[in-house]
């Protein structure tokens, strides 16, 4: 039976059956690939929830949240996460205050004002400053600008939030211009166009047509912004002490979630101890607030999405 | 009648003329504004460069880089730092590189429109927003301790492979969104199948944007710290993995992957954490090292993609 079978098929049939098959198994190859996106984003779950599960038998969500005491290393421990939290607000609030205004006006000016040539120049070297390693600006901000920031007021300490933040603002400044050139330039020429010809100057169009125009992607800029400011790590862990402290003082140091975190890791980890647990726990929080940032700017994005 | 009308005339022209230079003079200002807020940007990131060439000049000569990290700042160098770095970065990037062409692949050429697909790319999105952090964290509790692959250097190369794998899948895919139609459908017409189309088409011609989207990834890996240091990283490493090239057959080995390691970024952080100002010598020489390079590469990359946009005549 199978020998009649291989005479019957002809070589063109066969080859023609080798290549189908060839394909079908790339393209299987191929989803695998695909799928492993999927899957690191359930294992970042799983992992996280799975280690701060028993973090939370032992310190209940009720302490967690509401102690202003996070003491994971002195004879009596306490867990509460609003020092890191507050230390992680305020940072990115400073960083927002740099940030903001800068990012905005460099990208009105890149998108409305300059000449392309002068985009052509200007655009790679705000990809240069986003390509800047953390750890290079947390030298900068710990070396440089809290020296700096002494000469003016001398009061303050070797760790503050201060510097660290306005280094983080500079940081994310790249960011905030180039989502939001982008989404300004996306805003048709006609209605540039409709504004000069009602005798609009190029500020008057800039604030009163583009802005508003583009408000969703400039809104979508502020939000990447704040998300990279929450997740940063090196900057503060090494210009902000590292010590919790439940503070919005930015002249007081103080750590982050992210400082934490890299400060239990550079001690011995201790497999399964509290420590180690820990960590898991400030990671979650971490997350699910980069989530509530993300999903708070997709609901204003929404909100004020302009159709032309 | 005309004559008294005229100075109302005048004045209101007065008016209308003081209001356009008004606001030309906010248009001037804000020019003005938007220079300085660039320039000053530019002048931060010399600065910056400048400030740690300056810091760290009486550092660079060779010793610094054949020496191990000693206690004494003066003979300390970067020796298993720099071969931490080179080594940790070659596995980030034989698993993100086949891993991210693939996957874009898939998305742009094979994915059906669908749920499926959305989830996927939802997905991919989300994870280039997840803070580096959060990576070190999935790597300690899955490939430190459930997979049980330790400290090593195979762990900090998955690590920053993960991180990495967007920027690779989404240059990939706008890559491969660049190329037109007619080229696929010249090359089914002659009988090629989906796979021959994307082997012999598609993926060559989206070359230059792919290799792009690596170098970026893979110097933003250079600098990735964080999440090095959350899966334990050692931060003091006075010895040497073993050699990747044997001199016996089969002349490759791979022990290496196992063996503990530093990376520049980590090295830098260290001697930045000790009080010795002499210590701050060496960070800033290696923080010159550490962005000399990720500008190098960053410039190449941007320059590579200027050029690609410019050739394009299809």
């Amino acid at each position: 039976m199978n020998s009649e079978t291989d005479l019957i098929i002809s070589p063109r049939l066969a080859k023609n059956f080798r290549r189908n098959l060839m394909e079908r198994i790339i393209e299987f190859g191929l989803l695998c690939s695909g799928l492993v996106a999927i899957f690191i984003t359930l294992a970042i779950v799983y992992v996280l929830v799975s280690e701060a599960i028993p973090f939370f038998q032992h310190v209940s969500i009720k302490d967690f949240l509401t102690d202003t005491v996070w003491t994971p290393n002195y004879s009596i421990k306490h867990y509460g996460i609003l020092p890191l939290i507050s230390g992680t607000l305020t940072t990115t609030g400073i960083a927002l205050i740099v940030a903001v205004p800068l990012g905005t006006i460099t990208a009105i000016y890149l998108s409305e004002f300059a000449s392309h040539k002068v985009r052509e120049i200007i655009k790679p070297i705000l990809e240069l400053l986003v390509g800047v390693p953390t750890v290079v600006f947390g030298y900068f901000a710990l070396m440089l600008v809290t020296p700096m920031l002494q000469k003016i007021y001398p009061d303050l300490t070797t760790f503050n939030m201060l510097g660290p933040g306005i280094v983080m603002g500079i940081m994310i400044v790249p960011y905030i211009a180039s989502v939001a050139e982008d989404s300004m330039r996306a805003v048709p020429m006609s209605m540039r166009e409709g504004a000069y010809a009602m005798g609009a100057t190029r500020f008057q169009t800039a604030i009163r047509v583009i802005t508003p125009a583009a408000i969703s992607g400039i809104v979508a800029a502020y939000i990447l912004a704040i998300s990279r400011a929450v997740g940063e790590t090196m900057i503060v862990a090494i210009a902000a002490g590292q010590q919790p402290n439940f503070t919005f003082n930015p002249v007081e140091s103080a750590a982050t979630i992210t400082s934490y975190i890299v400060s239990v890791a550079l001690g011995d980890l201790e497999h399964d101890g509290i420590g180690y647990q820990s960590i898991f726990a400030a990671g979650l929080t971490l997350l699910i607030m980069t989530l509530l940032i993300n999903i708070l700017g997709h609901a204003v994005r929404k909100k004020y999405a302009e159709r032309y | 009648m005309t004559i008294q009308k005229k100075p109302a005339a005048n004045k209101n022209l007065d008016s209308i003329r003081k209001t356009i230079a008004n606001h030309k003079r906010h248009d001037f200002i804000f020019a003005s504004l938007g220079t300085l807020v660039i320039a000053s940007l530019t002048i931060t990131l010399l600065i910056l460069f400048l400030d740690l060439v300056i810091d760290g000049y009486p550092r660079f000569n060779l010793d610094f880089f054949s020496n191990f990290p000693s206690r004494r700042a003066a003979r300390a160098g970067i020796l298993s730092a720099w071969i931490g770095s080179s080594l940790v970065l070659l596995v980030t990037f034989f698993v993100a590189v086949p891993l991210g062409i693939t996957s874009g692949v898939y998305l742009e050429e094979y994915a059906k429109k669908n749920w499926f697909s959305d989830l996927i790319e939802i997905n991919v999105s989300n994870l280039a927003g997840v803070p580096s952090i959060i990576y070190g964290l999935l790597a300690l509790g899955l490939f430190v301790y459930s997979f049980g692959l330790g400290q090593s250097i195979l762990t900090a190369g998955l690590t920053l492979a993960l991180l990495m794998l967007p920027i690779v899948i989404v240059s990939t895919r706008e890559a491969i969104r660049s190329i037109p139609v007619h080229i696929r459908e010249a090359a089914y017409a002659v009988g090629a199948t989906k796979w021959q189309v994307c082997r012999n088409h598609v993926i060559p011609y989206s070359y230059g944007g792919i290799l792009t989207g690596v170098i970026i990834g893979m110097a933003r890996a250079i600098g990735e710290t964080a999440p090095v240091i959350t899966i334990g990283a050692l931060t003091f490493i006075a010895f040497l993995p073993p050699s990747p090239i044997g001199l016996e057959p089969p002349f490759l080995n791979f022990e290496w992957l196992e063996s503990g390691f530093t990376v520049l970024p980590i090295q830098m952080f260290n001697w930045i954490s000790r009080p010795q100002h002499a210590f701050h010598i060496n960070a800033a020489a290696t923080g010159a090292v550490i962005i000399m390079l990720t500008l190098l590469m960053n410039g190449f990359a941007i320059k590579l993609r200027y050029n690609i946009r410019k050739k394009i005549k299809w």
